[in-house]
């Protein structure tokens, strides 16, 4: 039998690994198949599946199709060392790090706000080393990480990253390929604890169908041991069945259902509401000094008893009417 | 600098969008880069396929995205699919331009967009490379927009993130790069550089209106190569400029 030659090696954190035959065994015996009601509330769903140290990662793209609901929640229970997968991580990444409930990061992309700028709350962490970059990835490579894990195999191998020090500080291993022999990185499968997802449309079984760009959460929602979504509307299960190739997300793999109507505000949810520029830029002012991070938090989360009171805060329906004619290029 | 009437952003975009030709795909970075594919698409180049890292495909974008996974990156496309596919076309060989920022460059063409200082405790903690490494590997030709001073074009990176030449001729296919790939051309606002072919070495190819080949010479750390004939850039047209500021009402990039 040919050796498998390692040529290099990543020395970042293996987040979420697991070898995949634990991992069998832990879905066989904790992932129920059973077609059961899962809805619940966001205090209910963080208090049950997010628990202090836990690794979670967010669906949608950092500030598009986020679960913000659930992301304010974890802040207002004020859980302490989560650690985030950063795949494409922005305003979620900003709130969570900022607020110190994540203090360990694989950044892929993590700590800016794209267009926007940087990120003034989060960077503050890194740079002081409140929080840490426990390994660096790619976009590609942390969705293959998932698409690994959803598979159930140990690692998926890619052509990127290589030569790069972004791969020196991955947890990959390239090996020379044993069909071409030419070098290869490996991605290990990854696992996280908890996927929070949010979808315009859900049965209360956790079937969900997603509107525009799937960005990886068909990937993540697979490989994730628990997934929480929240959804604009809960629709009823003949919605689902009617159209069963819309499914983008099977009830199998869905822990907790909660309908939270505008829970990605302040990000964008394509076909619906726009980024509310003005609110972001609000929390980008403020969180430019430690200060200013806490009284945004001390008024939009611990200030308010629920996501519904912080709706009204930020402008209630006629603001969110706005929003909707933003995204629908009416305005 | 002689007078104009447009802005160095403004030229930056126009001179990135005339690089992109027609009947090809490009995967664009947030910025600049965006601005310049759609000005493309919008003129000399209307069946470029635009190509969004999210999973957009073949948008008509009606306005500049904030962001490479935001709405308008799939308004009216021809598919909204996901990473996963798009990332997979790109390793496939489907992708001809990646269009790039940076923070720091070197002679090949490496960059950084991870860290300025030490990574374990940086003195500045940059996103990261965010699908920079992906593009910058799988894409036959790489684009790069960005400042230019001696603190940006280096000797030595502060961080690799992003595959340039790595560290000269055949390098690339050494790692296990995608064969025949490598960055194509780099625009700042002093100049357009390409990479002499048998170098892989940086070097000037055109200046910019008002911009001499001194200028662009001294403002980098390593030592530029530069070719026989330097050109000088072409303006904006009206055309171009309206266009532009059509994409972008709000003025995030052309204000800028």
């Amino acid at each position: 039998m040919r050796r498998t030659q390692v040529i290099a090696e990543g020395r970042g954190e293996m987040l979420g690994w697991h070898e995949p035959d634990e991992n069998r065994a832990w879905v066989r015996d904790n992932k129920s198949r059973a077609l059961v009601d899962k809805r619940t509330t966001l205090a209910q769903a963080v208090e049950t599946w997010i628990p202090d140290g836990s690794f979670i990662a967010i669906g949608g793209f950092g500030h598009v199709r986020v679960p913000m609901a659930l992301i304010y929640e974890i802040v207002r229970q004020r859980r302490r060392n989560l650690a985030l997968a950063g795949k494409t991580a922005v305003h979620d990444c900003d709130v969570l790090v900022g607020s110190g409930c994540v203090n360990r990061v694989e950044a892929a992309y993590s700590f800016g706000h794209e267009l926007r700028g940087l990120s003034a709350a989060s960077r503050r962490k890194v740079e002081s080393g409140a929080c840490t970059v426990v390994a660096e990835n790619s976009n590609a490579g942390y969705q293959w990480r998932f698409l690994a894990a959803m598979m159930g195999l140990p690692f998926v191998p890619t052509r990127l990253m290589l030569g790069t020090e972004t791969l020196k500080e991955s947890c990959a291993i390239v090996i020379e390929d044993p069909f071409t022999g030419k070098p290869v990185a490996l991605l290990p499968a990854c696992y996280p604890d908890v996927a929070l997802l949010h979808v315009p449309r859900a049965d209360k079984f956790g079937n969900c169908q997603i509107d525009g760009i799937l960005v990886e959460d068909y990937e993540l929602s697979r490989a994730a041991r628990r997934v929480i979504v929240t959804t604009e509307q809960i629709v009823d299960e003949e919605v689902i069945r009617q159209r069963p190739w819309h499914t983008a997300i099977p009830y199998h793999v869905v822990d907790a259902v909660i309908e939270v109507p505008f829970a990605a505000h302040p990000c964008n949810m394509p076909y619906l509401y726009f980024f509310d520029e003005e609110h972001i830029a609000e929390w980008r002012t403020l969180s430019k000094t430690q200060e200013g991070a806490q009284a945004y938090l001390d008024k939009y989360v611990f200030g308010v008893p629920d996501f519904a009171a912080y709706l009204e805060l930020v402008g209630g329906a006629q603001r969110m009417e706005e929003l909707r004619r933003i995204e629908l290029l009416e305005s | 600098m002689p007078n104009h009437d447009y802005t160095q952003t403004e030229l930056l975009v126009t001179v990135a969008s005339s690089l992109l030709e027609d009947r090809k795909s490009a995967i664009l970075g947030t910025g600049l880069p965006l601005l310049a594919g759609l000005l493309a698409q919008k003129t000399h180049a209307p069946s470029l396929l635009l190509i969004f890292e999210a999973g957009g495909v073949g948008a008509q974008v009606p306005r500049l995205p904030v962001s490479v996974g935001d709405s308008r990156t799939f308004f009216r496309a021809t598919m909204a699919g996901s990473m996963h596919d798009v990332m997979s076309a790109g390793q496939a060989g489907h992708i001809d331009y990646g269009f790039l920022g940076a923070a720091q460059i070197d002679r090949y063409g490496n960059l950084n967009t991870t860290v300025l200082g030490p990574h374990n405790l940086p003195n500045v903690r940059l996103p990261g490379s965010g699908g920079a490494a992906d593009i910058g590997s799988f894409s036959w030709q790489t684009i790069v927009i960005m400042q230019q001073d001696r603190r940006r074009f280096v000797r030595k990176l502060d961080f690799l993130t992003t595959p340039g030449y790595l560290d000269g001729p055949g390098a690339r296919e050494r790692a296990g790069l995608p064969y025949g790939t490598g960055p194509y051309r780099i625009i700042t606002p002093l100049g357009l550089y390409d990479f002499e072919p048998e170098s892989k070495q940086m070097r000037l190819i055109a200046v910019h209106p008002g911009v001499t080949v001194e200028a662009a010479l001294t403002a980098s750390e390593f030592e530029l190569l530069v070719a026989e004939q330097v050109a000088t850039t072409a303006a904006p047209t009206a055309e171009q400029l309206a266009i532009m500021h059509e994409l972008d009402p709000a003025g995030l990039i052309v204000g800028r």
